[in-house]
């Protein structure tokens, strides 16, 4: 059930271009994967042969459209475990997910006094709307600890979800730390107080299996670009009972029943929450990243992944390395934040891409999480299924020549 | 002008600053201290200026981050000691027309500074090597001094 990376590869056009004339070692993956050339194609082939509008127009082509669309919600519904397509809202991207619950579920549920839970490891898509939502409603807005390994503080849970808690949102994988966190005890915790959980999911469904069943989530959102598919295109996934009760989002084309002068009633979930024309093309593509990475098995997306964060781990650590997050790789995810010594990520950013080596370096859209580590910024080397061990072997070479530069 | 190649940028000018930075530090008494960063990626420079009259005749600085942002705050308290508030005024908007590619930068006004230019090629970059540069154009407004 192991991944050959090195058949993978081929798969992804990107990796036949040259970066400053040298191999791509693409290690911002976590930032946004490549895609592979079949998620390419499926969208051509949508331009070039089933191209219409969706859900209004009566000809053969537009069934064809509506088909191709309507196939990829199954296909996003399958791939987290959803029992129905109903509950798969087709949106922008993870930060428009989160938004839409802010907005429809959040300001017709969460009053003055009430708290919203998020962590310190919150990414800002994750950690800002619910900071407005808190300003908007006078809702207090409470952050759960993480431990110096990157972990949550659950310990302290008891303190943090109180009978006031309308909504704990928490990532399921960390994008700086890679922590997978324990979702499941978030949700049961807040269900035992009649909240409700968010689960922020961008980091997660690229790589490892999710269960929205058996993580008991009311809500969870993912992004498509970050899964091998295009940019443009997300979901959201809410419990059926949950959506058909909330207020829309947008408001606008396809998501009405009836419009009349001074009221309007709503579309059937998910179409009440999906206002305007959808990026159709990009959700067809999504749909097509989800059958490239079910044809892989996401358990062996996760099993290749564990091996080569593993080995990056072990290598930055002997390069000098600081490496943050959890040690032991059952618990993390193949997202790696590091400092090196003097040389600062930024720069270390600069010099390593003059190698072919691609990371991230800066604040991560974490800025709270940086500041509750100590520091100013990290770097980042994020792997994904198309990398090899090769790769971290670039990574590791490219840095000895940013240290030799700083030495 | 040659191209310079990263590598010399950093090993002959950047590196330089970076590591025995001038003017590092705070500047007792002062007339402006302000203090700001780069939110995309953190670097931070707090700026100190003392005025007699019209010239600028102290600065100092404080600050972390990476070494283009340090080494060109460094490299701005060398140049602008001593100037006119016009002059510096002046000096900084010339260091970022040229960082915007709209100026050549002229090598005999700019001496070492024109290595700066250098960091054009690494567009991400030229937000680092200009923090210090807005920085002390806020200064020169918040001590009441005229633009160049």
């Amino acid at each position: 059930m192991s991944l050959n990376a090195d058949v993978i590869r081929k798969d992804f056009p990107i990796f036949e271009t040259l970066a400053h004339g040298k191999r791509l070692v693409y290690l911002d993956s976590a930032s946004t994967s490549q895609k592979p050339q079949q998620v390419i194609n499926r969208m051509v082939r949508f331009y070039e042969t089933e191209n219409a509008n969706v859900h209004r127009s009566l000809y053969e082509l537009a069934e064809k459209a509506e088909a191709a669309y309507e196939g990829a919600r199954s296909a996003c519904a399958g791939f987290i475990r959803a029992r129905s397509d109903r509950s798969i809202v087709f949106t922008r991207g993870t930060t428009e997910s989160v938004n839409l619950v802010r907005f429809s579920w959040g300001r017709s549920h969460v009053n003055a006094g009430d708290e919203i839970l998020i962590t310190e490891m919150e990414h800002h898509s994750n950690l800002v709307p619910w900071q407005l939502l808190a300003q908007e409603t006078g809702a207090t807005l409470r952050y759960l600890p993480i431990t110096d390994d990157g972990e949550l503080r659950m310990d302290l849970l008891g303190d943090y979800v109180t009978d006031k808690t309308k909504i704990v949102a928490v990532t399921l994988m960390s994008n700086v730390l890679g922590t997978i966190n324990p979702v499941r005890d978030l949700a049961d915790a807040v269900h035992a107080v009649g909240g409700r959980i968010v689960v922020d999911a961008a980091q997660a469904a690229p790589h490892m299996p999710v269960d929205v069943g058996e993580l008991d989530t009311d809500f969870l959102a993912f992004s498509s670009h970050k899964m091998c598919g295009p940019t443009g295109a997300g979901v959201l996934y809410g419990r059926e009972d949950l959506l058909e009760e909330m207020p829309p989002f947008h408001g606008g084309g396809e998501m009405i029943r009836e419009v009349y002068d001074d009221y309007s009633t709503w579309n059937e979930i998910p179409h009440k929450f999906e206002a305007g024309t959808p990026n159709i093309a990009q959700a067809v593509g999504m749909g097509a990243a989800v059958e490239y990475l079910t044809d892989l098995t996401m358990e062996a997306v996760r099993e290749h992944e564990k091996d080569i964060a593993a080995y990056a781990i072990d290598r930055l650590q002997a390069a000098g390395a600081t490496v943050y997050g959890p040690a032991d790789i059952q618990g993390r995810g193949a997202a790696v934040s590091f400092n090196l010594g003097a040389v600062h990520p930024h720069d270390m950013a600069t010099i390593i891409d003059q190698e072919g080596v691609c990371i991230r370096a800066g604040h991560h859209c974490a800025q709270p999480l940086m500041r509750r580590l100590g520091v100013p910024a990290t770097a980042r080397a994020s792997f994904y299924l198309y990398n090899t061990p090769e790769d971290v072997d670039a990574l590791i070479d490219s840095l000895e020549v940013a240290k030799g530069w700083f030495a | 002008m040659v191209r310079m190649s990263l590598e010399d940028l950093y090993k002959e000018v950047i590196l330089d600053h970076y590591r025995a930075p001038r003017n590092k530090g705070r500047l007792d008494p002062h007339d402006v201290v302000l203090e700001r960063n780069n939110p995309l990626c953190g670097d931070e420079i707090e700026l100190f200026l003392r005025f007699d009259g019209d010239t600028v005749e102290g600065i100092a600085f404080e600050g972390k981050g990476c070494s283009i942002s340090q080494a060109s705050a460094s490299m701005m308290t060398e140049k602008i000691q001593g100037l006119s508030a016009k002059e510096s005024g002046a000096l900084a908007e010339s260091i970022k027309a040229m960082m915007a590619g709209e100026e050549e930068g002229d090598p005999d006004a700019l001496g070492d500074l024109v290595a700066l230019k250098g960091v054009v090629k690494y567009p991400v970059r030229i937000k680092c090597a200009l923090l210090g540069w807005n920085t002390l154009l806020e200064g020169l407004e918040e001590g009441g001094k005229p633009r160049g």
